[in-house]
């Protein structure tokens, strides 16, 4: 069930525990990568943590979301298991997808994680489609679909929206606007000053957020979110962010100052959400240690059992390319 | 329940097909440009959309990538849409769902999801609606791995073959050609199923084996009726599903007659029928072959406007016989 972050102190310790699980996740990730240790690409999203766990605190259980290449803290905020994440990007046969599809295709259809998708701006059509089932059925489940600015150039943005806005699909778009599409900066990406300003085009609202507070993301994806399960369609949301990594591993920073990641990883938002609860006495520090701890440990474990499996097996590739009746 | 086989057209038997399935599960949905009050581009949706209402018989805005995806987010979320692409070119606006997505999400999730959807889109060329609105791409579709690709080419196929599809775990797209929408043949009344993955031997014969496709069966058959008056015995095979291939009956009649012509509307280079050239080749079929095979193609070419143009563009019954008959001499 929906969950403030500071209204109580479960709240506070689920998003706390959820952004640091996040984080330490993508920690280990990188520095799995960078020793060797695995292989392929990632794109990690520390300093987004805020977006994605705001969001995903402001779903039912069953409740779907559609997610990115960026996709680590949509699945964990959703609640997906981190050993099977973790051995999927350690090329296990124990991993969401048997070592099929990696990083950028972790999926959990049963709680309602429809997959992140390694092409931009293909998540939002099939969460339009999603909530049209929904919508069909006559369930009252919500689709919170992620994408990034560099999503909202795409075609498949304008059709998916405009289908949903059309339809009153129950879909929350959230955009996690982190400046940059890989290197191309939304101030050279658009002629506009914001996303959410976009939703004027499709007659929806368009808000925007501070998408490193944690709470003010919750609250404005959770009217969201009532919104469409209320049956009045679809809502825009700007999330804004940035990512203190670069795009992917081949990133070299050339498009961006020093300066500016500084300025941002100074509002690095899990520290700032600490600073929240202490001040309002949700957490104590023993308890925020706690937490701290607690992620750490989980993904220890996590990258240990995942380890340990069975590596993907190639005899049976050949058996997964069509679905058996 | 009795087996009638009365004749109706293509068309109507798509439609007997849809209204069918739809009949008989709720998550099966249809959604398309113009398929609801219109009755669809080409008549093909005709009167569902007064039968099941404007939430199951779709319209939608122009945007296939969007309808498309739309499909792959509702089959992953357990309903079994039916698309109506209007031309089947214009799946190019939706590449990214039908290739990308649509095909590639049951492997890349390891097995964990399915997309059970349908993409019914008309190709082909005779309308004189030139090189945007003729393509035949079915080799595009083939060559993916995760998609299934059908062509109907009798009225009985286009309602079997659909039902199957409409069966299916996976996404399928059905390319229907636009000349045979108005054909008539028998067709069981009841939901009958074609199974998928089936080549139909339309016709035994002695001398030579054509292998075609859509458009190209009849064509072929046509050719045969010709070919027989001048002593020429031949076998007509339609793969119908060319994705998977069942080529068994193929590389067996080939082996049989010792001559294979393989016959496609679409360009002839790297086309569908190239692979049932290499399968051939591949195979002991090889041995038995008494002449080289030969491919009779469109030209490698967009689709011309003007009539006779557009007619020397792709093979016609006279191209099969000629084809044919030196086929017969060579060896």
């Amino acid at each position: 069930m929906p969950l403030s972050p500071i209204e109580t102190a479960a709240g506070a310790r689920h998003a706390l525990l959820t952004m640091w699980t996040t984080r330490r996740f993508e920690e280990a990730v990188d520095d799995l990568f960078a020793r060797g240790l695995m292989h392929g690409t990632m794109h990690l999203s520390i300093g987004q943590e805020a977006s994605a766990t705001g969001a995903c605190m402001a779903l039912r259980d069953d409740d779907a979301i559609t997610s990115t290449h960026r996709g680590h803290g949509h699945c964990i905020g959703k609640g997906a298991d981190l050993t099977r994440m973790m051995a999927e990007l350690l090329a296990k046969e124990t991993g969401y997808c048997r070592g099929r599809g990696g990083s950028m295709h972790i999926a959990d259809v049963a709680t309602g994680n429809l997959g992140a998708n390694g092409i931009v701006g293909g998540g939002i059509p099939i969460a339009a489609g999603a909530a049209l089932a929904y919508q069909l059925r006559g369930e009252d489940h919500v689709v919170a679909c992620f994408f990034g600015d560099g999503a909202t150039n795409e075609g498949a943005f304008h059709e998916a929206v405009n289908l949903a806005a059309i339809w009153k699909l129950p879909v929350v778009f959230i955009c996690e606007n982190n400046k940059y599409g890989m290197s191309f900066s939304t101030e050279k990406s658009m002629a506009v000053d914001t996303i959410a300003e976009r939703a004027s085009a499709y007659g929806i609202p368009g808000v925007g957020v501070d998408g490193n507070d944690v709470a003010a993301v919750y609250d404005v994806v959770h009217a969201a979110v009532e919104r469409a399960r209320a049956g009045d369609g679809p809502t825009l949301v700007e999330s804004v962010t940035y990512r203190h990594k670069g795009h992917s591993k081949s990133d070299k920073n050339l498009y961006r100052t020093r300066e500016e990641i500084s300025e941002w990883r100074d509002k690095d938002p899990i520290l700032q959400f600490e600073g929240v609860v202490r001040e309002r006495g949700l957490l104590s520090d023993e308890e925020i240690q706690a937490a701290r701890t607690e992620a750490m440990e989980s993904i220890r474990n996590a990258v240990r059992t995942a380890n340990a499996a069975p590596d993907a097996d190639p005899s049976d590739l050949l058996d997964a390319v069509f679905a058996q009746a | 329940m009795t087996e009638t086989a009365r004749e109706i057209t293509y068309s109507e038997a798509i439609r007997e097909a849809i209204g069918q399935a739809m009949e008989a599960d709720e998550s099966v949905f249809m959604l398309g440009e113009d398929i609801g009050v219109y009755g669809g581009a080409f008549g093909v949706s005709g009167d569902l959309y007064h039968r099941f209402g404007a939430d199951r018989i779709r319209d939608t805005p122009i945007s296939e990538l969007g309808i498309v995806g739309a499909a792959v987010g509702a089959a992953l979320a357990g309903m079994r849409p039916i698309v109506e692409i209007q031309f089947s070119d214009f799946t190019n606006q939706a590449m990214d769902q039908i290739v990308n997505q649509a095909a590639k999400i049951h492997f890349m999730l390891g097995g964990a999801a399915t997309v059970p959807m349908v993409l019914r889109a008309p190709l082909g060329s005779g309308t004189g609606a030139a090189a945007q609105h003729s393509q035949s791409l079915e080799a595009w579709f083939a060559h993916v791995p995760g998609l299934k690709v059908v062509m109907p080419a009798t009225a009985e196929d286009a309602k079997g073959l659909l039902l199957s599809a409409i069966d299916d775990p996976n996404p399928v797209i059905v390319l229907e050609h636009k000349l045979l929408y108005r054909t008539s043949g028998p067709v069981p009344e009841d939901a009958v199923r074609v199974p998928l993955g089936k080549t139909a031997v339309r016709r035994t014969g002695s001398d030579l084996t054509i292998v075609a496709t859509g458009v190209m069966v009849g064509r072929s058959l046509e050719a045969a009726g010709v070919l027989a008056d001048q002593g020429v015995d031949v076998s007509v095979l339609d793969p119908r599903t060319l994705s998977p291939l069942d080529d068994a009956p193929i590389l067996e009649d080939v082996a049989r007659t010792g001559r294979a012509l393989l016959v496609q509307e679409a360009p002839g280079h790297v086309g569908f029928t190239a692979e049932i050239a290499a399968r051939i080749t591949e195979s002991p079929t090889l041995y038995r072959l008494l002449a080289p095979i030969r491919r009779l193609s469109g030209l490698n070419a967009p689709i011309p406007y003007a009539p006779q143009l557009e007619t020397a563009s792709v093979p016609q019954v006279p191209d099969i016989v000629d084809a044919a008959l030196t086929l017969i001499k060579e060896s």
